[in-house]
């Protein structure tokens, strides 16, 4: 094992940090961001969508139109559909205006799609996240014959051209419960990324006194890998996890805006790009709007994951 | 050295064979039968039977892969008697759709997806450098907020959103640029050149942000070392400070990530060659996977792994000729 100790030490370098602010991680990371005023105005965007979400149906109810409901009064057929009025018909009556062609209220399909890329970024988050804490911990903390056979896993994952790969399962397998398929397939090929940090933290924290003094103390494996290696793991999985969301949110909304991902008439905000790529010159609202309300999603995570990394490493970078 | 190179190309086969095995299994059992698909409309059992046999879809498993495999290296015979095909290697089988080759629609839009790439890598790499560089010198100061925050904005955009905005503001609206169309190098060169500034610009805004950020966090960790102080002590400019010595060790991960990514978009930008029409490799297979054409599928998946493997042997290698504390022999 001559692994340079580079790595070693880049491994180490955040752990340090985390043992400063280690009196109660939790409330100073949260103070750090409530004093950063661009990170509460990503909290509170990244709430709002949540809010968005998980309220669907009631605020359809309030805006006054179902995201499948068809309003031919709102489109113009001689026109080939294009919405009436400007700014893709944008009124009262249609908040953020309608879809050509059919006149299916843009707003609400706004509000069910962010049910769609919460769900999915959040739950293939979740499962990338427990699969690569696992294995990441089995890997380091057991090395030899274990780490060997899950590393080299991992570099095969890790050399798939996993968006095409990707594309083609998702296109072959059938098209029900697609919304599961997304998160296994993205959860599947994204939990390498995690372990590996896991595994190089792992295997330097073992080396640490406190965790030989638990051992010579007599505490079982499981106890050592728990209650002391995983807590020191705490801020480097919150930091992964933070920064894994926008990219989640980003691959679904890619998958749909290539036709094999939420399968229609159930709406995504990718999905809703794709379709509007065709009417882009006529009707640039149709993809600004869903574009707008992605590309902010995506920035308020990354940001606010920038923020937290800063929070808990105020050393790095 | 020799026995590390054999050691990664052997390595390299594994995972290419792997990645060939799991996807043909997974083709094999999901997707639904390609000679009902072939035969089309006016279809009989007997016409269904024939296709079946010429395609020899009857086969176990590992005997179909086997072929595959063969037709790869060795080139195979399809059909039997005076029907039979001769298809040479590298032979990735007919497309179900066109029934042309694999291999002729691959090398012929190849050079378009390296036109794509390269144009795009240059792009990334001067932005990412130059951007990283000023970023780091004014440490702290509102050029490198400004340019930090810009990054984020880059890294958030998805590409085929980017894509949409600049063709409408570009071409709809100003009509600085022409509305795309594939014009061949040789008529036209300006309008080629032309045709290929949003696709690239769209491609490269990702990269170049995180390059950025990657370039201005080394550029700091080499600024604040001791061979830095003696330069400035000793009274060196300070633009050839940052030039030759913040700069150079900085490269070295830049060259690295950048050698992988490189290789990773040369098998293929799916969404922005669709999104902009451009007849490559990633416009390929984000056809063929629409029309569930498989040899196609099958073919572009390999040749993104290729790539993805081969770049990263490439850049293992060139990372020890770029930094002598790196020894590829030692190293495993």
């Amino acid at each position: 094992m001559s692994i340079s100790s580079t790595e070693l030490e880049a491994a180490g370098a955040p752990e340090t940090g985390a043992l400063v602010a280690a009196t109660d991680p939790r409330r100073s990371v949260w103070h750090t961001l409530l004093r950063d005023p661009s990170a509460i105005a990503c909290l509170v965007y990244i709430g709002l969508v949540i809010v968005m979400a998980l309220a669907a149906p009631l605020i359809v109810k309030v805006s006054g139109w179902d995201p499948y409901e068809f309003d031919q009064t709102a489109i113009d057929p001689n026109l080939g559909g294009i919405p009436l009025g400007s700014w893709g018909g944008i009124s009262a009556e249609h908040w953020l205006g309608v879809e050509p062609q059919s006149g299916r209220d843009i707003f609400a399909r706004i509000v069910y799609g962010a049910r769609a890329s919460m769900l999915i970024a959040v739950s293939a988050t979740a499962l990338t996240t427990v699969l690569g804490v696992v294995f990441g911990l089995l890997a380091g903390y057991f090395g030899g014959r274990t780490d060997m056979v899950i590393s080299r896993f991992m570099e095969f994952l890790m050399a798939f051209p996993a968006l095409i790969f990707m594309i083609a399962v998702l296109s072959a397998l059938p098209a029900d419960n697609r919304q599961y398929l997304l998160v296994l397939v993205i959860s599947v090929f994204g939990w390498p990324y995690l372990a590996r940090i896991v595994r190089a933290q792992t295997m330097s924290l073992k080396q640490r006194e406190f965790v030989e003094a638990a051992r010579a103390s007599g505490a079982s494996r499981t106890r050592l890998v728990f209650t002391e290696i995983l807590p020191n793991l705490r801020s480097t999985i919150l930091v992964m996890v933070t920064l894994a969301v926008p990219g989640y949110i980003g691959t679904e909304a890619g998958l749909s805006f290539l036709g094999v991902g939420v399968v229609p008439p159930t709406p995504s905000w990718g999905q809703m790009i794709s379709s509007s790529v065709s009417w882009y010159s006529v009707v640039p609202t149709y993809f600004l709007v869903p574009g707008t309300f992605l590309a902010l999603l995506v920035l308020s995570f990354m940001v606010l994951g920038d923020r937290v990394r800063s929070a808990v490493d105020p050393g790095g970078r | 050295m020799a026995r590390y190179l054999v050691h990664r190309v052997f390595g390299m086969l594994v995972v290419l064979f792997l990645v060939s095995l799991f996807t043909y299994m997974v083709f094999f059992l999901l997707a639904p039968d390609p000679a009902v698909q072939i035969c089309g409309k006016t279809c009989t059992p007997e016409r269904i039977d024939q296709i079946r046999a010429n395609l020899s879809l009857d086969d176990p498993f590992l005997v179909q892969f086997l072929h595959f495999l063969q037709g790869l290296f060795l080139g195979r015979d399809y059909g039997t008697g005076a029907s039979a095909v001769h298809c040479s290697a590298p032979c990735l089988g007919y497309s179900f759709q066109s029934a042309q080759s694999v291999t002729d629609m691959i090398v012929q839009r190849l050079p378009v997806t390296a036109v794509v790439a390269i144009g795009a890598a240059v792009l990334w790499l001067l932005a990412g450098v130059v951007g990283g560089l000023i970023s780091a010198v004014r440490e702290g100061r509102f050029t490198d907020k400004f340019i930090t925050s810009l990054t984020l904005g880059g890294m958030s955009v998805p590409n085929y959103v980017l894509a949409l905005v600049l063709q409408y503001v570009f071409v709809v609206w100003l009509q600085w640029l022409p509305f795309p169309q594939a014009v061949p190098f040789a008529d036209d060169p300006a309008q080629w050149f032309l045709n290929f500034i949003l696709p690239w610009t769209v491609l490269a805004v990702g990269y170049a942000s995180s390059y950025t950020r990657l370039t201005r966090a080394n550029v700091i960790d080499t600024l604040g070392e001791n061979f830095v102080r003696t330069a400035r002590a000793k009274g060196l400019r300070p633009d050839l400070v940052w030039r030759r010595h913040a700069l150079r060790p900085a490269l070295t991960p830049i060259v690295t990530i950048a050698g992988m990514d490189f290789a990773g978009l040369l098998g293929g930008a799916l969404i922005t060659e669709s999104v902009f029409g451009i007849n490559g490799v990633g416009k390929l297979a984000a056809d063929s996977i629409t029309k569930n054409d498989q040899p196609v599928i099958m073919a572009v998946t390999l040749l993104a792994a290729f790539f993805v493997v081969v770049g990263n042997m490439a850049v293992d290698l060139l990372y020890s000729a770029i930094d002598p504390r790196v020894r590829v022999g030692a190293a495993s």
